[in-house]
């Protein structure tokens, strides 16, 4: 019995080790995407959230399973799987990502595995007049920011005066679009489709605008694995995996049978922009810089005029609420105290998000207003509170030599504590200006492309965060400095008071 | 001589805690008053009662024909009347730190009575130079010393003209000189018609400046009268506790 016993623990010891074993042979195959982009690519399995789902889940097994090598989902944010592949976070990328000459300059690329259509997205009543996008001339038009369709949209603007509009996921162009905020939109058919069946309320036209391909990325330095994933694609466009993991998610057509026996009579093309399907110059930094100074510049001025109109609101509603604070009866002093507790107490992020869209079907404020105005009463709150202070810091004794001089409360207030309560809170409001102006880079999120969303594209573009980032850090530090001396300078003078 | 103040059966309770039990005094046009008592006596209490920074719950208060009756402090627009008719000065001087000594004195005349700023300064200019300050007329009060600190707030408190002059603890921060200087200022301020009520613990400037003293202990007044009686003939047990106490110079042989 104990032999026996003995025995079994044996085996299973050796079967837990030969497991292991196995597997530090062969470590998962680690592939990036991000799941926030949904169905049909990848999205959380709604059965079990902790799971993904989507053609391109599928299409990365095949890849991992063809190697010989269990996959494993690695959550990040659409615009940095480029990036992050580089890194070494992963090894394979794939969200629908689409194939770009600069793509090719700059990683090692799959074969195309799949060829999809930009199309043009409008309300039915425009159905006639906006049919590609040189009718949409002064026009806004939606799409997700660096993309294939945003630099799109970039060259009809210079060519026609279209007005691009850049988001940071694809449900919300459209959602904009049925509510009037836009007048297009230019994305991937699958995505157009997809919002079609959840939400519609719009027409796609039939004409594609342009036709591209999505592929699998990797690090340049892993050229290898790239070449064991593209025979595993050809294999499984050969053996109709890939057509039915296609059709299981209802984006098959005959249209892709041919893309398919085209793709495998030809030979892989590598480094060549023969398959980007939009001609674009190669982004050498000094030519890329001067083509993105002009919008670099435009943005500097966005987030600088969007902080000062911002803090014009929050200085002027932090003033009403600490006034309602210290000299208001008990019920608006605790309604005040909730609206600061509230807005200090969630993230800014969440109130733009309310703002924009949570809101839109009461108010449908512009994405420049949202953003003022989200930004504005977040930091209301914050003003606020250091007014609040301030009118409590100036000596009650003071106040009682205003009343003993016939002065009234109005005059006390304007006369003697407002102008010591403003000295005491300039130093803090500055620092929170300075603080304002880098949170600006949020409103992102809301369609506004402010500094920091530029230099993201611009990133993107070039392939590299240095140019941009520096350049971009000494517009902030060029606005926050000379504020930051100008705090220090009014402490100094004022510090007798 | 007609009365600046007349305060009778004044009662402050702070809870349970009864703060003054029923005080009557008052204060004569062209007088020194001295309020003496130890610390907690209800000497500031008295104060504040009469310049309306605070209610009272028994008893009134009369000022120059303004009465003030027990219950809320009325709004400030009721107070213009007793605004005018009385001053006072605060033992830190509470002088607004953001304006140059000029200012503080002209802000409540502009402000309050209207005057033109050309008349608002000349004034404060000649109060100011009364007390001996005109040459700090441009300094913010986190410059001037103590004394000048102090004689600006009296200047301030004199902008409107008041009939009566209330002075908490003005002697406690002052050297002997300067303290003397003081005296002679408040007799120039009586002298021209105005009542002072001084609290305060220091007996030799009471002696020396004072015409009568009024004794509180424990919020009840127990004596009153001229100040060189009282101090050298104290009729209470309280009274003669407070002159030996540890505040007062020892009693002369």
């Amino acid at each position: 019995m104990t032999h026996r016993l003995a025995r079994a623990l044996f085996t299973a010891i050796l079967l837990v080790t030969c497991c292991h074993s196995l597997h530090a042979q062969r470590p998962p195959l680690r592939w990036g995407g991000d799941a926030e982009g949904g169905a049909p690519f990848v999205e959380a399995d709604p059965a079990d959230p902790s799971r993904v789902r989507g053609f391109d889940v599928e299409i990365a097994e095949m890849i991992a399973r063809g190697v010989g090598r269990e996959p494993r989902f690695i959550q990040v944010a659409w615009s940095s799987i480029e990036q992050s592949v580089e890194r070494g976070d992963f090894e394979v990328g794939m969200s629908g990502l689409e194939d770009r000459a600069e793509l090719r300059a700059r990683h090692a690329v799959s074969i195309p595995y799949y060829e999809f259509h930009e199309v043009l997205a409008v309300r039915p009543a425009d159905r006639g007049r906006f049919r590609r996008l040189s009718d949409l001339a002064g026009r806004r038009v939606a799409t997700l920011g660096a993309t294939m369709a945003y630099q799109m949209l970039l060259d009809e603007q210079r060519r026609s005066g279209l007005v691009p509009i850049s988001y940071d996921d694809d449900v919300h162009p459209y959602s904009d679009l049925v509510a009037g905020r836009v007048d297009a939109v230019l994305l991937d058919n699958i995505i157009a489709e997809r919002s079609l069946r959840r939400a519609g309320g719009f027409v796609i036209q039939p004409e594609p605008a342009a036709t591209g391909h999505y592929v699998a990325v990797f690090a340049r330095a892993n050229a290898a694995l790239r070449d064991s994933a593209d025979a595993v694609l050809r294999a499984r466009m050969r053996d109709g995996s890939l057509e039915r993991t296609f059709r299981r998610w209802g984006v098959w057509s005959d249209a892709e049978g041919d893309f398919f026996r085209r793709t495998l009579a030809t030979a892989p093309v590598r480094d060549v922009a023969a398959q980007a399907p939009i001609e674009r110059a190669s982004p050498t930094s000094g030519r890329a810089l001067r083509t993105y100074l002009p919008a670099l510049v435009r943005a500097a001025g966005i987030t600088l005029v969007l902080s000062c109109l911002a803090m014009a609101l929050a200085v002027s509603i932090g003033i009403l609420v600490a006034a309602g604070r210290v000299y208001g009866p008990p019920v608006l002093r605790a309604l005040l105290t909730v609206y600061v507790e509230v807005m200090r107490g969630t993230p800014v992020l969440l109130q733009l998000f309310v703002i924009y869209y949570g809101l839109s079907g009461v108010v449908r404020l512009p994405a420049f207003a949202a953003a003022v105005l989200g930004l504005g009463l977040n930091y209301a709150a914050y003003e606020s509170e250091i007014y609040r202070a301030a009118l409590e810091a100036i000596p009650r004794a003071q106040l009682e030599a205003g009343r003993t001089l016939g002065l009234s409360e109005g005059q006390i207030l304007r006369l003697v504590r407002g102008p010591q309560a403003l000295r005491l809170a300039l130093a803090p409001m500055t620092n929170d200006f300075v603080a304002l102006l880098k949170d600006s880079s949020l409103v992102s999120v809301i369609t506004v492309v402010e500094l920091t969303k530029q230099t993201a594209i611009y990133a993107t573009n070039v392939g590299s965060w240095v140019v941009p980032g520096i350049l971009c850090s000494l517009v902030y530090l060029a606005f926050s400095l000379p504020l930051s001396r100008f705090a220090r300078a009014l402490e100094r003078r004022w510090s007798w008071g | 001589m007609s009365g600046a103040l007349t305060v009778s059966g004044l009662c402050v309770a702070r809870g349970e805690r009864k703060i003054l039990r029923g005080v009557d005094l008052c204060v004569e046009a062209g007088e020194i008053c001295a309020l003496m008592g130890a610390s907690g006596a209800g000497k500031s209490t008295v104060l504040r009662s009469v310049a309306a920074l605070q209610p009272f719950d028994g008893g009134g208060i009369d000022v120059d024909g303004f009465a003030l009756r027990p219950g809320p402090v009325p709004r400030e627009s009721r107070l213009k009347g007793l605004r005018r008719k009385v001053g006072m000065v605060f033992q830190a001087h509470a002088l607004f730190e953001h304006l140059t000594a000029l200012d503080n004195v002209t802000l409540a005349p502009v402000h309050a009575l209207g005057w033109t700023r050309e008349k608002a300064s000349a004034a404060a200019m000649t109060l100011l130079e009364e007390l001996g300050v005109a040459h700090r007329a441009a300094a913010h009060p986190r410059e001037l010393s103590g004394g000048e600190s102090q004689r600006v707030a009296i200047a301030r408190a004199l902008a409107p003209d008041p009939l009566l002059l209330l002075l908490d603890e003005p002697t406690a921060a002052l050297d002997p000189a300067r303290r003397g200087a003081l005296g002679e200022t408040l007799r120039e301020l009586a002298g021209q018609g105005r009542g002072l009520l001084i609290s305060t613990h220091d007996e030799d400037f009471v002696r020396e400046f004072a015409d009568r003293v009024v004794i509180l202990h424990e919020g009840t007044l127990v004596e009153h009268g001229p100040a060189a009686d009282v101090l050298d003939h104290p009729q209470h047990a309280a009274t003669r506790d407070l002159l030996r106490g540890p505040e007062s110079r020892p009693a002369a042989p």
